[in-house]
């Protein structure tokens, strides 16, 4: 694949394209994000990996070149590493649908795990760090077992997990719209998610998916 | 437990310079602060003129002489009221209560008072130069609204024609926007100029009829000061800790990490006890990174610099045991350290309720009440506690005070347990 990093930390930078390279990509490296943009709009490339915190403020300057790039180059696989574990990016970038993946930094460490999350997230699939995922549910998780949904409505939350929207589940699984609303409605109350809990529900139901289906790393 | 700021007269309006009139142009704009300003400057000369006629009035019963020399003391008691428009910080008087009952023995308490003789000093000044200043500068924002609404004028008021304004803009339709043009430039020097004088004009007030500063006011000034600058060089340097960390630690850990991850490979093929051993070290980078990252998130959230208040929040509640229902509603980023004062005080009062009262629910409700904001976060477990026996409620309590907003805690034992914040923002 050819790849875009960003990162400003020289010493990763070097040890990310050494290893990327050695896994037989063809590696272009930046260090903060105007950098990341403009080589994207010069390599094209299949996929993007970028941190979150980067010059010039040292803010969340790589998550929201990583928000631009998408709206520009819709699908473009984007995989951010980054040292926070607060959910609310990981969600932002999953609720950007499927070819997104949220990594922890340290996960760099196993190598053939690390490349194996980057071919799923360049086909398309969805990568949360379970580090993430398992401290968001770790009480969550007594209140709403997963085990008590339906298997049709934990095939719906698969689906929902592709980053698919109502009408294609719909489609895909041959019933009505309203069906498909009400299975989602259910998985919600189920995962103890009430429309008045903030921001994105879907969201959150997708990352304990996530967290149930690929424990481990 | 109750807190609340106490600022003692003059402790305050320093910062409230700073905050209003440094701060963003268009905020102060669209505060309320500059049109309080300019009632307190065009309301001056009322106040003079009844207590000129009322004086007056006064000498014609020639008996009455004696009480002419107590007539600043209702003056400055309207001026210490009217002052509070354009700084809110408590004005309170300096006089104390009379020692006998009776209108003798208050004349007598009042008499004896180094107050009552600065308060008559003030409003002579004030009747006869001070209030007509006041108005005179206040006039300019009149006289710019004139400006702006002139073509109006001149189309609402037929007979009132005036060939040009100023002799520069002609009267006649289109030209006569241009007054409008140029009313508009000048109405924010107008109001900036308003808003400084006033604020100069009510410290000077201040000073005056607050009894000056005592030695007392002025020690416990310094201090409320200098606890401001305390708390700021605490925040600055936990947001340097963090960034320190996150640079240094966090970033060698990881390159380690990664070497290890390297090594791990090579060594695949290596006798099983060097592969044990790396096996190991890595185990150990990560365990230290993931401890450090923990560490960092609880010196000073992320999430809450660079999202705001709503999903710092949300991620508390989200990882509390218990149930939690949060609903904020903040139509702006309140200022730093009210977002900072609110993020500690929702982490400390769910951390509580998680702890030790047996609640099955919380909620926190978070919106905009005047000027402040206002947090309020309860649960339904079994109360009880007692701020004395923690530090954490007594710190929130500092924070807050320093902040000029006030936090009740009520827990009494079987519950429900409140918690009410009030953080005053310059929004």
């Amino acid at each position: 694949m050819r790849l875009v990093i960003a990162e400003d930390a020289a010493l990763l930078r070097e040890g990310l394209s050494l290893i990327l390279t050695n896994a037989g990509h063809r590696v272009r490296a930046v260090a903060d994000a105007d950098g990341l943009l403009a080589a994207v709009a010069a390599e094209a490339p299949d996929a993007v990996i970028t941190d979150i915190r980067m010059p010039p403020d040292f803010r969340d300057e790589g998550l929201h070149a990583a928000l631009r790039l998408r709206r520009d180059l819709p699908g473009l696989p984007i995989l951010v590493l980054s040292q926070y574990v607060e959910h609310t990016y990981a969600a932002e970038l999953v609720s950007l649908g499927g070819g997104v993946g949220y990594l922890l930094k340290d996960k760099v460490g196993d190598i053939p795990e690390f490349l194996a999350a980057l071919d799923r997230v360049a086909a398309g699939g969805t990568v949360v760090d379970p580090d993430v995922v398992r401290r968001f549910l770790e009480f969550r998780r007594m209140r709403a077992p997963l085990e008590r949904l339906t298997p049709r409505e934990r095939d719906v939350l698969a689906l929902i997990a592709e980053g698919r929207s109502n009408s294609t589940i719909a489609r895909g699984l041959r019933v009505t719209d309203a069906a498909i609303a009400k299975h989602v409605n259910n998985i919600l109350s189920k995962l103890d998610l009430p429309p008045d809990t903030d921001g994105h529900r879907r969201v959150l139901a997708v990352l304990a998916y996530l967290q149930h289906d690929h424990d481990g790393f | 437990m109750e807190t609340t700021s106490g600022p003692p007269g003059a402790a305050r309006d320093g910062t409230a310079d700073r905050r209003t009139l440094a701060g963003d142009p268009l905020r102060f704009l669209a505060s309320p602060l500059p049109w309080r300003a300019l009632g307190f400057l065009l309301t001056g000369w009322l106040v003079a003129l009844m207590w000129t006629v009322a004086t007056l009035a006064l000498l014609l019963v020639p008996a009455l002489g004696l009480v002419l020399l107590l007539g600043g003391v209702p003056l400055a008691a309207v001026e210490r009221r009217r002052l509070r428009w354009v700084d809110p910080a408590p004005a309170p008087s300096p006089h104390a209560p009379p020692v006998r009952p009776g209108p003798w023995g208050w004349a007598g308490t009042r008499f004896r008072e180094r107050a009552t003789w600065r308060e008559l000093g003030y409003a002579l000044c004030f009747a006869l130069a001070l209030a007509w200043a006041d108005a005179l500068v206040g006039l300019l924002v009149p006289c710019v609204l004139y400006l702006l609404g002139f073509p109006l004028l001149t189309v609402a008021l037929p007979e009132f024609q005036p060939d040009r304004l100023f002799g520069l803009i002609p009267a006649a339709h289109p030209e006569a926007f241009l007054a409008t043009a140029l009313g508009l430039a000048l109405l924010p020097f107008a109001l900036y100029l308003v808003t400084a004088y006033a604020l100069w004009r009510v410290r000077l007030t201040r000073f005056v009829l607050l009894g000056g500063e005592a030695g007392a006011d002025r020690r416990v000034r310094e201090l409320s000061l200098s606890r401001e600058r305390i708390m700021d060089a605490m925040d600055a340097q936990r947001l340097r800790i963090e960034r320190d960390l996150h640079d240094g630690a966090q970033q060698r850990l990881t390159g380690l990490i990664l070497s290890l991850g390297v090594a791990r490979l090579e060594l695949a093929e290596a006798p099983e006890p060097a592969r044990i051993a790396v096996d190991e070290a890595y185990r150990q980078a990560r365990t230290a990174l993931s401890e450090l990252r923990e560490l960092v998130h609880g010196i000073h959230p992320q999430v809450l610099t660079n999202r705001g208040l709503a999903p710092a929040v949300a991620e508390l509640a989200d990882r509390c045991p218990v149930p939690v229902d949060v609903a904020i509603h903040l139509p702006d980023r309140p200022p730093e350290p009210v977002e900072a004062a609110a993020w500690f005080i929702t982490a400390e009062a769910l951390t509580n309720a998680a702890k030790h009262s047996g609640a099955t629910r919380a909620w926190i409700r978070c919106h905009r009440q005047g000027p402040s904001l206002l947090l309020e976060i309860g649960d339904d477990g079994t109360g009880g506690a007692d701020p004395a026996r923690g530090t954490g409620l007594l710190g929130l309590a500092d924070r807050v005070s320093v902040l000029h907003g006030r936090i009740e805690f009520d827990s009494p034992a079987g519950g429900p347990t409140l918690l009410r914040a009030e953080l005053p923002c310059d929004w």
